[in-house]
């Protein structure tokens, strides 16, 4: 196979000026990660630790087979609301007693691990992930219940109280009882309050796990209870471990505390009789030609600045081996064949614009990966689909058509990387959030928008300069400019990395030096899961 | 002159080696033979060919005098070397052995029989003008009026079997109140080990030197001997550092004691080699204890300062040859010091250890010599003695001697059996020893410690190491994802955990990988910076804060021993998940090693008070006295019955209600 040959300059100032920006929005990435591990509070977690119970991401390492990787998902969920970064759950990939599981966990420093928004779009992914990619699900669930404080008046939380109700939510239950049928194991282990709706957490679990003492578990409790038929009762008696593993039997395993909850946990998967349904690595994974470090000078934090996307595969490839398709066709799109940690992969990333021939490319790559069930990368740098008379004539929508097409219908996993611009339908064509891919990752320059912050804004003007001649009325350029200003300002903001990371519109941000890692993990995490191509797509439009 | 070709060696473990490396070297066939829980040690295997014995005991095999000449016959052996112990000092095994047509390697059958009887012996020295120390026998019926018969001698007094030897059977005794007990422990001891219950009482002197002469005599009349040893380091009457010369000795003295020896040979027509041993009391005075028949265990002292192979001279002598040294040919040269490396706990009254040596290397670039039994891999039963290894330095002077053999042993991988070594080397590096200040006393007196105490770093350093190796093991042994950095976190919150016990101590020992490949770690709640370059098999090259260090390592379970530069470290790795409901006794009492139960003295519902015997059990043909250790307290449970095998750890006495 062939390797690529790195043309980076790593002493030119382009190179150095890159790093620095990279590695400031990493430092102030850190300190919002540094925020979520804090939780609520060092009061609070002074509070939880003289109960004699430990953090939630005390609890995950506890789980974890030692030394194995770990995958946090969506760890600044919430930033940028009124909420805890991290919305009072943590959740992510790892390996227990030799099992690549999804685990998710109840933050009890925060609101007394109250579901908040946050959180249960958090869970939502997490049921997602394991049942697109098989993965057994454990919860560790100790939760205040539903979040009922209400959101601020900003635009916002107008428009989700608009869009929202109760009896769309709960869809939670659902999941976790679909993954069962699929034959995917669920676990909870309770280490405090799961009551009322929460109850159904454990309720719909495949095994349970309940700490004697600590879980509780209840429909109504004591004041409900008092109100409802006049029984004096308390927590322990309505829901305690006791009642739960000797009576009701809603608990299959009763243990003394959190450490023999969680060993108990590590027993039961032990058990499961856990074989992958796809592949694993099969060819060589040694590590690239060049260094990972180099990643932070590759790629301007100005997305207008280009960079040679091969830059990026030449350091997160094995061996730096990238064997390139149709080199001399379609070149704003770069396609190929490697491998990541010995997994074979098919890389379609963003070199330009997409124009016909490069969304051609894409299609006939797409289903050659198809052909021979081979995962994909998306490596994403898109600023749109070309536009323009000659390019609309060419039939531009019909080929960015066929792109959409083949990814919709692609059924090897993708999993995507947006390391700088994701614009328009290019997000769509290059498997973004909502085109079913396996997980996204956003760099941390990385920008997501229907379009350009300027292009946005200049867009609305001409609109309303449109319209006032329509009118008639003369047309207010001052006003014009602070509108434009507005627009392209909200814009930018909206369309950064974390914007998206905080409403979850990602699987989180990561370190572009941590690329090969987390593609090498999520694999593995696809592989539990059967990788077989499709044999259909739509109709193509020719 | 009947030349030597096929040599049976009649012993086992270090001696059998040692034998058969001076047969090779003079061109004899070597031939072994060996009991069941030896079939896989170092003597078996590098014997040109090994018989079988079948058992496992020694009396089934060493000791069995028709099986060993019976495995001669079939090998074909056309001489037999006795070694020390076993049959070595058996005049009839002596006898049967020239009997069967063989050459017999040592002194004759009457020579041995005469130094055998230790009263006979004494009175024999005693008419050649000998010096020896007041003594008496006690008769065997059991019902002589002990303190009678001890009062001619006067308190102290050492209660010794006449068959004796090793330290075993013997009591010293204090006061007559002492004295019947310790005469019954002495006749029970004596019979088991020897088949004889004999025992006499001798002068007791407090604090004498042991000092011996080595001789040799051939069948030609010809007798010399090759200076003194000194032997006063020991514990339980046995020894475990031994020096030629004596740092007490003056040439005038010397020349009386060889004298002495000579003397004391020529009555009895000595022939091979043999040890005249003598107490040197503070005066210069010297007093006849025994004379030993046969190669003695400290004999490779002797041969680093004389040049000397006394293996070599024995089969000489055997053959008929005429010494071809004579006493002027001799002098001294420099000083040698041996120190006997045993499998035994000295923190716990030096009670025999067993186990699988699962690391055994000698340091490369420091001059010793190591007559070693064992090797990687041999497994220390309680069948036989637990003595391991033997390690010589021969050095211009007795401080260097000393201090050579001290770094020798501390740098010696000895894993996964509990040793002396770390006793040998804080004894070997005592200023009293390193002043000369030897006496049988020296262990009572100064106490060396019997455990090292590593500083800090160097725990931690190994806590480290073992942590940062055991990683790699786990990321080398992954099912999944093994080519991913080793605990990468994309959001860490902690560090991985190992936690280690050290001589009752935690060590919290923490490490988070780095994109470099380095390790943040905390160990102790001391942080810095690691990196692990090489992990293979067992050695593990690591670099700690910018100093860098290669430590061997090995494992049994939870237990890891941890060989570095200036030492081992042992450290034993807590379970991730404690473990639940284990069975606790409370106050109890403990088999403190395999044995047998040989009496008890309490009953449940006895008061029972601090220091009281509770009950005697023996291993090694070595009675353990099990003794109150509270208080007061009341038995509530007896969990053995006299005569019982008991496993180490085996719960024998519960008591309740301590003080």
């Amino acid at each position: 196979m062939e390797v690529l040959r790195s043309r980076l300059d790593t002493r030119s100032e382009g190179y150095q000026s890159n790093r620095v920006a990279m590695l400031e929005k990493l430092a102030y990435i850190e300190t919002q990660l540094e925020l979520a591990r804090a939780g609520g509070g060092e009061r609070a977690i002074a509070r939880l630790r003289s109960r004699g119970k430990m953090l939630i991401r005390e609890r995950i390492e506890m789980l974890l087979d030692r030394d194995t990787p770990f995958l946090e998902l969506s760890p600044l969920a919430g930033w940028g609301s009124e909420f805890n970064v991290g919305g009072g759950l943590t959740m992510g990939v790892g390996t227990i007693s030799g099992v690549e599981c999804m685990i998710q966990g109840n933050d009890p420093t925060v609101a007394g691990g109250a579901m908040t928004t946050y959180a249960a779009k958090k869970i939502m992914r997490a049921l997602e992930v394991a049942r697109q990619n098989r993965l057994p699900y454990v919860q560790m669930v100790e939760s205040a219940g539903a979040d009922l404080r209400r959101s601020t008046d900003s635009a916002e939380a107008e428009m989700a109280r608009q869009t929202t109700h109760f009896a769309e939510s709960g869809r939670f239950f659902y999941d976790i009882t679909e993954l069962s049928a699929m034959r995917t194991p669920t676990m909870s282990i309770v280490f405090g309050s799961s009551t009322a709706g929460g109850a159904y957490q454990p309720g719909m679990s495949d095994y349970n796990i309940f700490i004697r003492g600590k879980s509780k578990v209840f429909l109504g409790g004591p004041p409900l209870v008092k109100m409802a038929t006049g029984e004096e009762s308390n927590d322990e008696d309505l829901g305690g471990g006791e009642l739960h593993a000797t009576k009701s039997g809603l608990a299959d395993y009763l243990v003394d505390d959190e450490l023999a909850a969680i060993r108990k946990a590590r027993q039961v998967i032990a058990h499961y009789n856990w074989r992958k349904l796809g592949p694993g690595p099969t060819m060589p994974p040694d590590p690239p030609l060049y260094d990972a470090e180099e990643l932070l000078g590759v790629a301007s934090p100005d997305l207008r600045v280009p960079f040679d996307i091969r830059e990026v595969i030449a350091r997160i490839v094995d061996g730096s081996r990238f064997e390139e398709f149709k080199p001399l066709y379609g070149t704003t799109l770069v396609t190929g064949w490697a491998s990541i940690h010995g997994y074979p992969v098919g890389i379609i990333g963003n070199n330009g614009v997409l124009f016909s021939d490069s969304s051609e490319k894409a299609t006939q790559f797409i289903q050659l990966c198809n052909q021979v069930d081979v995962p994909i990368i998306f490596l994403q740098n898109i600023t749109g689909y070309m536009v323009g008379r000659i390019y609309e004539e060419g039939g531009i929508v019909k080929n960015g058509a066929k792109m959409i097409n083949a990814v919709s219908n692609s059924n090897v996993p993708h999993i995507t990387i947006i390391v700088g611009a994701s614009y328009g339908a290019g997000n769509y064509g290059m498997s973004g959030r909502a085109y079913n891919t396996r997980f996204v990752f956003c760099w941390p320059i990385a920008k997501i928008a229907v379009m350009g912050p300027q292009q946005l804004a200049g867009v609305m003007s001409i609109v309303r300069r449109g319209q006032a001649a329509g009118a008639g009325v003369p047309f207010d350029e001052e006003e014009d400019a602070k509108i434009r200003a507005a627009v392209e300002d909200r814009s930018e903001k909206e369309s950064l990395a974390l914007f998206a990371t905080g409403r979850v519109a990602d699987d989180g941000i990561i370190d572009p030096r941590d690329t090969r890692t987390v593609l090498g993990l999520t694999l593995s995490a696809v592989h539990n899961n059967e990788v077989r191509g499709t044999t259909g797509y739509g109709v193509y439009r020719m | 002159m009947k030349r030597i070709s096929r040599l049976l060696v009649a012993n086992r473990g270090e001696i059998t080696r040692r034998i058969m490396r001076t047969a090779r070297e003079m061109g004899i066939e070597t031939v072994a033979i060996y009991a069941d829980p030896d079939s896989h040690a170092p003597f078996v295997h590098e014997a040109d060919e090994a018989i079988a014995l079948g058992g496992s005991t020694a009396a089934e095999t060493y000791l069995d005098v028709a099986r060993v000449i019976d495995a001669a016959r079939r090998s074909g052996a056309d001489a037999i070397h006795p070694g020390y112990g076993f049959l070595s000092e058996n005049a009839g095994f002596a006898r049967a052995v020239v009997e069967a047509g063989l050459t017999w390697v040592g002194p004759s059958p009457e020579a041995i029989a005469a130094m055998g009887d230790k009263l006979a012996a004494k009175r024999l020295m005693m008419a050649a003008g000998v010096p020896t120390l007041p003594s008496t026998e006690v008769p065997a019926d059991g019902r002589a009026d002990l303190q009678a018969i001890a009062a001619p001698i006067g308190l102290p007094v050492l209660v010794k079997a006449a068959a004796g030897g090793g330290g075993k059977g013997m009591r010293i005794v204090r006061s007559t109140a002492e004295l019947a007990e310790a005469v019954a422990g002495a006749q029970r001891e004596a019979l088991g080990a020897f088949g004889n219950g004999t025992v006499f009482l001798e002068r007791y002197l407090e604090a004498p030197r042991h000092v011996e002469i080595q001789v040799l005599g051939d069948s030609h009349g010809n007798l010399i001997h090759c200076f003194e040893r000194e032997c006063s380091i020991q514990r339980r009457h046995q020894k475990i550092i031994e020096e030629a010369p004596s740092p007490a000795m003056t040439p005038e003295l010397r020349e009386q004691m060889g004298l002495a020896a000579v003397t004391a040979a020529q009555a009895i027509g000595y022939t091979s080699a043999g040890t005249v041993e003598f107490l040197l009391d503070t005066n210069g005075q010297f007093y006849f204890l025994e004379v030993n028949t046969r190669l003695q265990v400290e004999h490779p002292v002797t041969e680093a300062i004389t040049g000397l192979d006394l293996v070599r001279e024995q089969i000489r002598i055997a053959q008929g040859e005429r010494l071809d040294v004579h006493q002027g040919d001799l002098a001294i040269r420099g000083h040698a010091i041996e120190a006997r490396l045993y499998a035994e706990d000295p923190a716990n009254g030096f009670l025999p250890a067993t186990g699988t040596v699962l690391a055994w290397e000698e340091p490369k670039d420091s001059p010793a010599r190591f007559d070693s039994g064992v090797e990687t891999g041999s497994d220390v039963s309680l069948h036989f003695d637990p003595m391991l290894a033997k390690v010589i330095v021969h050095a211009p002077n007795r401080t260097e001697a000393a201090l050579r053999l001290a770094r020798v042993l501390e740098r010696t991988r000895i894993h996964g059996v509990t040793t002396n070594r770390d006793f040998l080397v804080a004894t070997l590096r005592h200023p009293a020893f390193l002043a000369g200040d030897t006496t049988t006393a020296f262990i009572e007196k100064h106490d060396p410690a019997r455990v090292r105490r590593p500083a800090e770093n160097e725990v931690r350093a190994a806590a480290l190491a073992v942590a940062l190796k055991s990683q790699d093991e786990r990321r080398r042994g992954a099912s999944l994802m093994r080519t991913l950095p080793s605990g990468w976190r994309n959001n860490p919150s902690q560090m991985q955990q190992t936690v280690f016990t050290h001589q009752g101590e935690e060590v919290k020992t923490g490490y988070l990988a780095q994109r470099d490949g380095s390790f943040d770690y905390e160990v102790a709640g001391v942080r810095g910076s690691a990196r692990l370059h090489r992990a293979d098999g067992d050695l593990v090259d690591v670099e700690i804060d910018g100093s860098r260090r290669v430590l061997a390592v090995a494992q049994r379970g939870s237990q890891f021993w941890v060989q570095g530069a200036s030492g081992e470290v042992q450290l034993t790795e807590l379970p991730r998940f404690p473990d639940s409901e284990q069975e606790e006794v409370a106050g109890g009492y403990a088999a403190p090693m395999p044995g047998k139960i040989v009496s008890i003295h309490v009953e449940p519902g006895d008061a029972v008070t601090r220091g009281q015997l509770l009950m005697v059990m023996e291993a090694m043909k070595m009675e353990h006295r099990i003794t109150c250790v509270e208080e007061s307290a009341k038995v509530t449970e007896v969990r053995v019955a006299k005569g019982d095998q008991v496993e180490a750890g085996q719960m024998l006495v519960v008591v309740e209600g301590s003080g």
